[in-house]
């Protein structure tokens, strides 16, 4: 094997696949269960369940490539900088202490066009004036050409509009492409499990009149595609979104935000279920002193505030990281280590409620006839809890899980904001509004990296809030 | 009522021990003193000296729970846990890095954060129920499911994004009213508008969209029907049956913040630099003032048990089946 990488798998990685994992035997689980895969149809056959599904696949998508970590290989040392008398190497390749990811990979181009500072969306010029050094000796006061953006362009105020137009143009005869070959596909697929000939089940599916709601989910699926394959045109020759005080491109932040918001949203809700499932059930089941040494515990959690109870676990963690440098590798793996505990500390503050639930629903469900049935047959107490209980209180789990997300996006946010989200070299939307907060205050405005933050966080937010409105309407069954 | 009132307040207890053995843990378990000191001081220049230094300064160089060398009940009094930790039920927090006394920074600071946090509260409850009703009233209308469209949407928006975009707005754009900063007496009404504004524009969408919820809860119920029946106006039935009937769930979730307002909001404060307990918070927070951001803790916890406290108190006033006994 010659690789000219070595993967790394970040401990936050690891959950995430591990929840990936997760999420797919619960689908296979679902699928062999009539109930759970009637619960599954009914969010299906609303469209803004699929809309925002399909939107949030591709939000995941993004972060499950950017969670793919490697260190790329460092080209070999020429003879000269080894130079004589040095040990021969051993033979192995040295590896960048840098890690990235399979998205850094792909957006290559995007990491490295960086620019001297400012630059508008499209711009083929910095932001500012500077001094230019003219060849003929002088000077002059001008706003000096992108080192990157538009610099494919020889007269930019002249073939800008045509660049752009025919760009933008082939990305949506692409989109085109693409989506008649998806809508193809859907048909053929209703064509094969319905049993009608192809034309009907196209022409069904662009009426939107299957059973699941495939035309909404083709719809934003277009727009998805749209977007991406505008950036696939566009992004390799133009700063789509701008740049940001340092020149990185702002699209790019963004983009890489996506994978802390997904992480803190989900590995948050992976890591405290262990403990609010087997607290909440056994304080509801077992009763007696479980039950009060369980309340006494989450009713002292409660009774700190959230964010002053966050403050407090996140000031001590720093103390722990910052005294502890030998436990780290790499820059990366010691802000993944401050991710990872944050959304540890994020658990502990919000484990409670859905223990308080869990325990609630267990205290009915112990009273049920077949629950007291097992008990008569002699069923110990822990296949009681496994074999009847659990499965019957994993739709809380399961609502709980897809509640908080847009929560905890927007309280990422917020926290790395105020200074005790995630460390300061992760990028995170709230380290990109930390960042672009003073900007707008500039004269002139610079608007566009708050924008962008704004416009992935608001859609992100706004498919996980609408995906998690159906998913509870279709598990809960106090819910028509 | 006063019996139930003491056996509450007496269950308060050890809650209260619980919150302060939780932090105690949290600041001295989790690090020792001197790697407080270290990090403090600045892991470069922490000399033996300078940490002791640090450490005499701030009452950290006594021992964590048994003071030997002290004479009797020094013994358990001149101890880190003693000092740091139980002196806190007495609200004695000590001195903040700055030198200045926390209790009466807490107590000059209340009343800023109090300006806006009531007037936000009463006025944000007002509009978010007001919305919520109409909704209700217009159920199953257009009106009703863009109305909720509209609050989904509102509430997928930071409320970051509300305070700079507000500021920018209001502040930039039109010039109506000072960006930020603070007075004393009526004059404060100036700096408060766009504050109280901007968080109440900010709450409305989860929470009207959760009193609509509980207001179609109540509007399906039996009473209602004999209302409707009896041949009351929809909007009497809304008001007179259904608001007040709706009040107790509110309730629930509403009392429990009324004492925490004297706390104040992080974010509000730091942007609108008013100078509050919120923004007292996240200075410490940034200047990492161990002392201050375990106080609030603990005021944190008191204020919210005297919200839960409050909550049952109020449940008497609203509904007539509950007494407490």
């Amino acid at each position: 094997m010659n690789l000219n990488f070595e993967p790394v798998l970040l401990w936050t990685d690891a959950l995430l696949f591990l929840l990936l994992g997760l999420g797919l035997l619960a689908a296979r689980h679902a699928w062999g269960s009539e109930p759970l895969r009637e619960a599954w149809r009914k969010v299906g056959k609303r469209s803004t369940g699929m809309a925002a599904g399909t939107v949030l696949l591709a939000f995941v998508a993004v972060g499950v490539i950017d969670s793919l970590h490697y260190r790329p290989a460092l080209p070999p040392l020429t003879a000269a900088e080894v130079g004589e008398g040095a040990p021969a190497s051993s033979g192995g390749p040295i590896y960048s202490s840098e890690v990235l990811s399979a998205l850094d990979a792909l957006l290559a181009p995007l990491r490295l066009n960086i620019e001297k500072t400012y630059s508008a969306p499209f711009a083929a010029t910095l932001y500012q004036r500077e001094t230019i050094e003219l060849e003929g000796g002088g000077q002059r006061r001008d706003y000096p050409r992108l080192v990157h953006g538009a610099a494919h362009l020889a007269d930019p105020a002249s073939e800008q509009g045509a660049d752009v137009a025919g760009r933008a143009g082939r990305a949506v005869l692409t989109t085109l492409a693409v989506t008649a070959l998806a809508a193809a596909l859907v048909a053929l697929g209703l064509a094969r499990s319905g049993r009608v000939p192809f034309g009907a089940a196209a022409d069904r599916l662009l009426r939107g009149r299957t059973v699941l709601a495939w035309r909404a989910a083709l719809l934003s699926f277009t727009m998805i595609v749209l977007v991406i394959s505008l950036c696939v045109y566009l992004a390799p020759v133009y700063h789509v979104l701008g740049t940001d005080k340092v020149g990185q491109d702002v699209l790019y932040l963004a983009l890489k935000s996506v994978r802390t918001a997904l992480v803190i949203g989900t590995i948050t809700t992976l890591v405290m279920m262990p403990f609010a499932v087997a607290l909440g059930i056994a304080a509801g089941y077992l009763g007696g002193w479980v039950d009060d040494a369980v309340q006494y515990v989450y009713t002292v959690l409660n009774a700190i505030p959230g964010v002053l109870l966050i403050a407090a676990a996140v000031l001590m963690m720093q103390v722990v990281i910052d005294t502890h440098p030998e436990w780290f590798g790499t820059a990366a793996e010691r802000s993944d280590a401050r991710l990872l505990a944050l959304c540890f500390i994020l658990g502990i503050t919000s484990w409670t409620g859905l223990a308080r639930l869990l325990r609630g629903e267990t205290l009915k469900l112990r009273e049920l006839e077949y629950v007291q049935a097992a008990r008569a047959f002699g069923v110990g107490t822990a296949a009681i809890l496994r074999r009847h209980i659990l499965p019957n209180v994993m739709h809380i789990v399961m609502i709980a899980l897809v509640m908080d997300f847009s929560g905890l996006v927007l309280a990422e946010a917020v926290l790395s904001y105020v200074g005790i989200g995630v460390d300061p070299t992760t990028i995170s939307f709230g380290t990109m509004i930390n960042m672009a907060r003073a900007e707008l205050a500039r004269e002139p405005m610079v608007w566009w990296s708050l924008a962008a933050a704004f416009v992935f966080m608001f859609v992100l937010v706004l498919a996980a809030n609408l995906f998690a409105d159906v998913v509870r309407d279709a598990f809960d069954p106090r819910r028509g | 009522m006063f019996a139930y009132l003491v056996r509450r307040t007496l269950y308060a207890i050890p809650i209260l021990i619980g919150v302060n053995l939780l932090t105690f843990v949290l600041f001295f378990v989790v690090n020792s003193p001197d790697d407080m000191a270290r990090m403090q001081v600045g892991v470069k220049r922490a000399t033996p000296e300078a940490i002791e230094r640090w450490k005499v300064e701030r009452g950290y160089d006594k021992p964590m729970f048994f003071n030997a060398a002290a004479e009797g009940g020094g013994k358990l009094t001149q101890t880190i846990f003693f000092d740091k930790s139980l002196r806190m039920f007495a609200l004695e927090f000590g001195a903040a890095d700055d030198g200045r006394d926390i209790g009466q920074e807490i107590r000059a600071r209340m009343g800023p954060s109090l300006a806006i946090a009531l007037p936000t509260f009463v006025l944000g409850l007002f509009v978010s129920i007001s919305f919520a009703l109409m909704l209700v009233f217009f159920r199953a209308t257009a009106l009703d499911f863009w109305g909720v469209v509209l609050c989904v949407a509102m509430m997928s928006i930071s409320s970051l994004f509300y305070i700079i975009g507000g500021q920018w707005l209001v502040s930039n754009l039109w010039a109506l009213v000072p960006i930020s900063g603070y007075a004393s007496g009526l004059d404060a009404a100036r700096f408060l508008v766009l504050p109280v504004a901007i968080s109440v524009i900010a709450g409305i969408g989860s929470s009207a969209r959760w009193y609509r919820t509980i207001f179609l809860e109540e509007i399906s119920k039996d009473y209602v029907r004999t209302a409707r029946a009896k041949g009351l106006s929809e909007l009497a039935v809304l008001f007179r049956h259904v608001l007040k009937n709706a009040m107790i769930p509110i309730l629930t979730g509403v009392v429990v913040v009324i004492p925490l307002l004297f706390m104040g909001s992080l974010l509000v404060e730091s942007f609108f630099a008013i100078p509050g307990l919120g923004s007292y918070t996240i200075d410490a927070i940034n200047a990492q003032d161990f002392a201050v951001v375990r106080a609030m803790v603990f005021i944190g916890s008191v204020l919210y048990i005297v919200g839960l406290i409050l909550t049952d108190l109020s449940y008497t006033l609203v509904d007539p089946r509950v007494r407490l006994e």
